[in-house]
């Protein structure tokens, strides 16, 4: 009582929020840290610790279907990404730093589309329409995924690069182009350069994206082409082992680090 | 503005636009016209203009002697599929709000790092996190094997593939997009206000209920709608830690299309899930509409 009423009073302070916040956090990582604990594991179980090994990295690094799904995911990610940045630049550039114009409204609503539409619904519309193509044309290669993918990571590109250009205005451009800079070397030597963080950062997150994806993947890929997450979802019906558990902790360490880059990237910028 | 500016901008869009009408918006489209074809024998539907699709939704005919009833089924799903979701929201707010405020309330270069935090979780791998959480709940899971050691309980609990589970695992999954919304509206809150309401004599409680809450309504809005929504359609989480019986709609979606070979249903389902989604969609533009005239 006396060392309550001698704490100068905050105004700031709400008693219990700060016990809810670190529970919070608690709740967020427990889970994580003991998934990636578990992936360490000497024994068969992902309940019983049996001593420090890294025997299930390598387990899962010799499993052929996981090496498969690891090179398809990143094939996907790869092309889907780049794909979608470049789509993306280009959108950006052409509604950017402009006064709104006829339809304009309509390429914006288009662009984001993927972001309001619930996953599955897109997932279902998907297999109903590469069904018909794969059908009628015999054709059932890696491009269905890719463009799948490239098409929900359009708006996770476009964003950042959006961001990016809005912030720059156009005296450089201006002032190459009193210059007599052509329009193309005004792009590629000043516009280009300057929107370059916003590039990188749309395709890293387009990357990622695209890399987490399960749910639209699931409903797009013929038999045989499972991703890591769909490669993933299947074993979870079964016996589960750590392997699951080194897999996600690699996966894990990725995102990690293409996150702290994207930050660290968005921190200069400033 | 110059006619070939406009050509110039509509022609740049152009790549992006006619990949998202190919492998998005278009295929939406096709979805609303298979929902009102006949289901075909194994899989895929028969070019056949039908209503039973959308029938089906909420009635059952019986094979026998076409009587129709209510299908108990669906409607059990999609009262789960509204309950979880309103309760993970609830939840989500609940934990979110306290740790949004938290984060609002420590020295600038430490909100940076707590904020971090709260990001780390929202872009790793949903099915990374559902099978964390699963791990957790499980028989062997550490979460029985604490109880157990307490001395609380003697067998395991069955948690795994529980409604109680599913909701566990949306709340876990979701609470990141709860907070960053949050956090941005309480970022901005005028502390003074607050200590104008203290020195009127209010209390803790009041200021809470009369002065933050209203001030940051937008952004519990903000984040109950980004909560509500992926909950609605959530997928992997009710398909992991529900285990085939406590369906939500997304899974019975793809029961349709699956074992269900049904996909005039199917597809009217799917179009039901994206008309509630939208209605919610449309709520949350309004709100962020309103909020911007009176700020």
């Amino acid at each position: 009582m006396a060392e309550g009423t001698h704490r100068r009073f905050s105004v700031r302070r709400m008693p219990g929020f700060t016990s809810i916040a670190m529970l919070t956090f608690a709740m967020l990582y427990g889970p994580i840290v003991i998934l990636v604990i578990y992936a360490f594991n000497a024994g068969e179980s992902v309940a019983l610790w049996e001593g420090f090994s890294l025997r299930w990295f390598v387990t899962a690094w010799d499993n052929t279907q996981v090496q498969e799904a690891t090179f398809r995911s990143l094939i996907v990610a790869g092309a889907a990404s780049l794909t979608a940045t470049v789509l993306a630049t280009m959108a950006a550039l052409g509604t950017t730093r402009t006064r709104p114009y006829p339809g304009s409204l309509v390429i914006y609503a288009l662009i984001n589309q993927p972001l309001m539409v619930p996953e599955i619904v897109t997932a279902v519309a998907l297999l109903i329409v590469f069904a018909m193509i794969k059908i009628a044309t015999g054709y059932s290669g890696l491009i269905f995924l890719i463009a799948a993918h490239a098409a929900f990571c359009v708006p996770f590109a476009y964003l950042p690069i959006r961001a990016r250009l809005e912030g720059m205005n156009l005296d450089y451009e201006t002032a190459a182009a009193d210059l007599y800079a052509p329009p193309w070397q005004v792009f590629r030597r000043v516009t280009l350069p300057l929107m370059a963080p916003g590039i990188v950062a749309g395709a890293m997150l387009a990357f990622v994206i695209s890399l987490d994806d399960v749910v639209i993947t699931e409903f797009v890929k013929s038999a045989g082409q499972d991703t890591l997450p769909t490669y993933m979802l299947g074993q979870l019906r079964r016996m589960v082992t750590p392997e699951v558990n080194a897999i996600s902790t690699a996966l894990l360490g990725v995102t990690v680090v293409l996150l702290t880059a994207f930050f660290v990237l968005n921190r200069q910028r400033r | 503005m110059r006619r070939a500016e406009i050509r110039r901008n509509w022609l740049l869009a152009t790549p992006a636009l006619i990949l998202l009408l190919a492998a998005a918006s278009g295929p939406l489209l096709i979805a609303v016209v298979y929902s009102v074809l006949e289901p075909g024998d194994y899989s895929g539907v028969v070019w056949k203009l039908s209503g039973e699709g959308w029938f089906r939704v909420l009635f059952n005919r019986d094979i026998f002697d076409d009587t129709v009833s209510l299908a108990d089924a669906h409607l059990t799903i999609f009262w789960r599929s509204a309950s979880l979701s309103l309760m993970t929201t609830f939840f989500t707010l609940l934990l979110g709000f306290p740790t949004a405020y938290f984060i609002a309330t420590r020295p600038l270069r430490q909100r940076m790092l707590w904020l971090f935090l709260v990001t780390i979780p929202f872009w790793t791998n949903l099915l990374i996190r559902t099978f964390a959480i699963m791990e957790v709940i499980r028989n062997e899971g550490i979460a029985n094997s604490t109880l157990m050691a307490l001395g609380l309980i003697d067998a395991p609990i069955q948690m795994l593939y529980t409604d109680a589970s599913v909701l566990a695992g949306m709340v876990y999954v979701y609470l990141p997009l709860m907070v960053l919304p949050l956090y941005a509206s309480l970022d901005r809150l005028d502390f003074r206000l607050v200590e104008a309401a203290y020195d009127l004599y209010a209390s803790r409680i009041a200021v809470l209920r009369r002065v933050i809450i209203p001030l940051v309504k937008p952004g519990i809005v903000a984040g109950s709608i980004l909560v509500f929504i992926p909950s609605l359609g959530a997928y992997v989480t009710p398909r992991v830690l529900g285990g085939g019986k406590n369906m939500m709609i997304s899974n019975l979606i793809e029961l349709q299309f699956g074992e269900g070979r049904n996909w005039p249903l199917g597809a009217a389902l799917s179009i039901t899930l994206l008309a509630f989604v939208m209605v919610a969609l449309i709520f949350y533009v309004r709100n962020m509409a309103g909020e911007q005239r009176n700020g």
